[in-house]
């Protein structure tokens, strides 16, 4: 049986040489995706700004949305959005904090349960106080720098600072790729939301982690390798692994945006974007070349973990198929 | 790597079977399983997005906390200085968040101003003395002294008043006879009042909504009620609102109670037997029943009025003397709202005003709807992965698949036994650890492929490769697990259920990986003796 092969075996791509690409591209996106951040700013839902969200669907047929536009605007209770969801019954109607303190936010509810009657079943209902949302977003954003301060110190304590600093580099990158994308798309930024970044966090530094990995065992092993080389050799010999497990999380997560219902989607569609894209993109692009720039390798004295295996191992496939070839090229 | 006793196989799988074991009683109905042994009874729970329900937090009104304590405190001034035959300038009077009195001048005052300051006391009692104190007491100059009530005691207060309104709202909760509601504090402010299944959340938070406090007072009738609201009301009296249809009719009422709702030993819904009007008949305790009685027999022929919160429900006039201690509220009831009126008095009024401040309320058809949306999903999933590591893996493939679905039994099986609370975020979660699963496979294989590459034969590769990969599996999920464990202590709700199937299915992933995974290959290589690795 022939086995499906996404990478080939023994790829020998030049990432290092790529960064004069791969930099600046990035960069130039991450500017994009901040300038878009503050023209088109998030599309924040209730769980941050507070107001009211209620879903209903309509008894008799598909909703007149129109109608219902009408209806809702004579209760003088600000802006009003109506938008269809998820199918032609079912409506999303979102009121805008009311001003008056938490009471007035039930009384509004109850003014449009009022107004639409028992002509809709009312799916789900969902008040946000001022107060709670202010706490939500506190700690939806002391969250994102707790992960990440979090994660940087075990990274530092399992590899060398420079590690850390690369790492954080990416993450940072992805988050801002991330908000941006949700700016773009104008999705609903809610607590789904900040779950989503901080999995595309774990996420994405899981694949960082798996390359880094490579890489420390090569500095241990092979001494006298140049950097850009060692990187190299270490991107192209976790490349098959990176996209094979990718393939695998982006086949789940499109199982769970075509079936798994709007409730999650917006918190599978920026997962996509930013775990299975952006994530990947940063691990083999960003945060390995970076390291070229943080010192990594310089001075290094290691005492190789397993002497034997140095001598008994050929080195790895890249540099001793092409090493002429590779030198030549840099 | 690749050796295993009998004894460490057989507590691997072991391990394994009793994990997937805690599934089994999610398999049988709810009945069923109560007549097991208590060990054996822990199931998964649906979160209230999934079964539909009600989730409600409330908050005390610390304005009110305050105006309570510092009416109460204006009092305790008049009668400390009344009792010390300390005449003042100008009478107590709340101001400005404290009390504030204005003594005379002169030999009287530094008695005035030491009884005063007797009336703080030491917070939290004299044993646990830490040096707070409940109040205050500060000389202004100029004879005035001024009262305030600390925030350490305020704070203190604030907690006893929740500590005071969990069991009420409780037991007006059961009182609507629901499944499993919960009703927790939170922090020193907060409860949160979760209902799973309730088709009507408007009833729950009519409700909670209420303080409840209930007071029958004398109607005031020297003067009519619309004079009182143009003119000044008399001191000892305040304009309320009598609801009836769409109109709020005023009545001039006496702020004194007569007797008050804690004295009521009993309150039921019943029919009024000539009108058939909804009616709440009630009962009166020893003292309430005297008092009661006393009160109607001096005011034959004069109205007095039911209040409920700041509310008049009723103002009938006394015909005859009520001295059973019991008696009956007619006002415009429905069905229901005498039910509720009901359910409230024999809850018992809260000690202070508690305001929704969230709710987040899931219809049953939208619950249902996202179970449905939940099973799509995770089998969709399951069957791309498990069919891609088959197209890319083939033997080695269908081991992977093997290992990730004990590891989702596994994750099943830790829930069931935390009775955890599986929301839609938290099915995500499992669908996304079948990827991460998967992963700990594909790094595995990946490594084993490149020790083929770099000539090592078949069984040296795959140990070489099982030593290597697994010191990168427990590194990189570890990343992932701090990101789970971080969103667990910030997240509320459906999005905690998402961080508590992601951490779990970290933990379940490494056992796989370090067991399940190698115990499969050594068995196969030890049946087989493979000269090449078939990947």
């Amino acid at each position: 049986m022939r086995l499906l092969r996404i990478v080939p075996d023994n790829t020998n791509f030049d990432f290092i040489r790529f960064r004069r690409v791969s930099f600046p591209v990035s960069a130039l996106l991450s500017i994009l995706a901040i300038v878009l951040y503050f023209t088109h700013g998030l599309n924040f839902g209730i769980d941050f700004i507070g107001g009211t969200l209620i879903e209903v669907q309509s008894k008799a047929g598909p909703a007149d949305i129109a109608k219902m536009r009408t209806t809702l605007n004579e209760l003088g209770l600000g802006e009003v959005q109506l938008q269809e969801f998820g199918g032609p019954e079912n409506v999303l109607i979102r009121l805008a904090q009311q001003p008056g303190g938490e009471q007035a936010q039930q009384a509004a509810v109850q003014k449009v349960q009022g107004a639409l009657g028992d002509a809709v079943d009312y799916r789900r209902v969902e008040v946000v106080g001022p107060r709670v949302s202010g706490e939500l977003l506190h700690w939806g954003i002391i969250g994102i720098f707790v992960a990440i301060g979090a994660i940087l110190i075990y990274l530092w304590f399992r590899f060398e600072w420079q590690f850390a600093l690369g790492a954080m580099i990416a993450n940072v990158h992805d988050i801002v790729l991330t908000l941006g994308f949700m700016s773009i798309t104008q999705i609903d930024f809610d607590l789904t939301s900040i779950a989503a970044l901080l999995t595309i966090l774990g996420y994405s530094l899981n694949d960082t982690v798996v390359i880094y990995d490579r890489i420390r065992e090569m500095l241990r092993r092979y001494k006298k390798m140049p950097m850009p080389e060692l990187l190299n050799v270490s991107i192209n010999a976790t490349l098959s692994r990176s996209v094979i497990t990718h393939v695998t999380v982006l086949l789940a997560l499109m199982a769970l945006l075509l079936f798994g219902g709007q409730a999650i989607h917006s918190f599978t569609a920026t997962m996509m974007f930013g775990a299975a894209l952006v994530g990947t993109y940063t691990s083999v692009f960003i945060a390995s070349p970076i390291l070229i720039y943080l010192g990594v390798g310089t001075g290094r004295q290691y005492v190789p973990d397993a002497p034997e295996e140095v001598a008994v191992e050929s080195p790895p496939t890249v540099p001793t198929r092409t090493p002429a070839h590779a030198r030549a090229r840099r | 790597m690749l050796y295993f006793s009998r004894a460490k196989a057989a507590a691997i799988l072991l391990t394994a079977l009793v994990v997937i074991g805690f599934t089994v009683p999610n398999f049988f109905s709810e009945q069923t399983v109560k007549s097991w042994p208590a060990w054996a009874q822990r199931r998964l729970v649906l979160g209230l997005d999934l079964q539909g329900g009600s989730h409600i937090l409330m908050e005390v009104d610390r304005n009110d906390i305050i105006k309570q304590r510092l009416d109460a405190l204006r009092d305790e001034v008049v009668r400390t200085l009344r009792e010390a035959r300390i005449t003042w300038a100008n009478a107590p009077a709340v101001r400005g968040g404290g009390v504030e009195v204005r003594l005379r001048e002169g030999a009287d005052f530094s008695t005035a101003f030491a009884k005063l300051r007797g009336l703080s006391q030491p917070l939290g009692g004299v044993l646990q003395g830490n040096g707070m104190r409940t109040l205050d007491v500060v000389d202004a100059g100029g004879g005035l002294v001024r009262i305030t009530p600390t925030d350490a005691a305020t704070l203190e207060r604030t907690r006893q008043t929740i500590d005071q309104s969990v069991p009420i709202i409780e037991k007006r909760i059961n009182e609507l006879g629901l499944v499993e509601p919960t009703v927790q504090r939170q922090g020193t402010d907060r409860i949160l009042v979760q209902v799973p299944g309730l088709g009507d959340p408007r009833r729950l938070l009519e409700l909670l909504g209420r303080t409840a406090k209930l007071e029958f007072r004398m109607v005031d009738s020297s003067m009519s009620a619309q004079d009182a609201l143009q003119g000044r009301a008399p001191s000892d009296s305040e304009v309320l609102y009598e609801k009836q249809g769409d109109q709020r009719i005023p009545v001039l009422v006496k702020k004194q109670a007569l007797v008050e709702g804690a004295d009521l030993t009993d309150a039921q819904a019943s029919f009024d037997q000539r009108t058939g009007e909804p009616i709440v008949n009630f009962k009166f305790n020893g003292a309430g029943a005297r008092r009661f009685g006393r009160a109607t027999q001096e005011n034959v022929g004069r109205p007095f009025a039911i209040v409920l919160d700041t509310e008049v429900i009723s103002a009938p006039v006394i015909r005859e003397p009520i001295l059973g201690g019991s008696g009956q509220i007619s006002g415009n009831f429905t069905v229901e709202s005498a039910n509720n009126l009901a359910i409230l008095l024999r809850a018992g009024a809260l000690p202070a005003k508690l305001t929704v401040i969230e709710q987040r309320v899931v219809g049953p058809g939208l619950g249902l709807d996202s179970i449905k949306a939940g099973e799509r999903a995770s089998i969709a999933g399951a069957i791309l992965v498990v069919v891609f590591m088959l197209a890319t893996y083939a033997l080695f493939g269908l081991f992977a698949n093997i290992a990730v679905a004990v590891n989702v039994a596994m994750i099943l099986g830790v829930l069931s036994f935390l009775s955890a609370t599986l929301t839609l975020p938290g099915i995500a979660g499992i669908v996304l650890t079948v990827g991460i699963a998967v992963d700990s496979n594909v790094l595995i294989y990946e490594r084993i492929r490149e020790e083929v590459r770099n000539g090592r034969s078949a069984i040296t590769a795959i140990d070489a490769g099982f030593t290597r990969a697994l010191a990168t599996i427990l590194d990189s999920n570890i990343t992932t697990f701090i990101a789970a464990a971080v969103l667990f202590f910030i997240g509320t709700g459906p999005v905690r259920g998402f961080a508590v199937t992601l951490g779990i299915g970290i933990i379940t992933t490494l056992f796989t990986a370090f067991t399940m995974t190698r115990l499969i290959m050594a068995w196969w290589v030890r049946m087989v003796r493979p000269q090449t690795v078939p990947i």
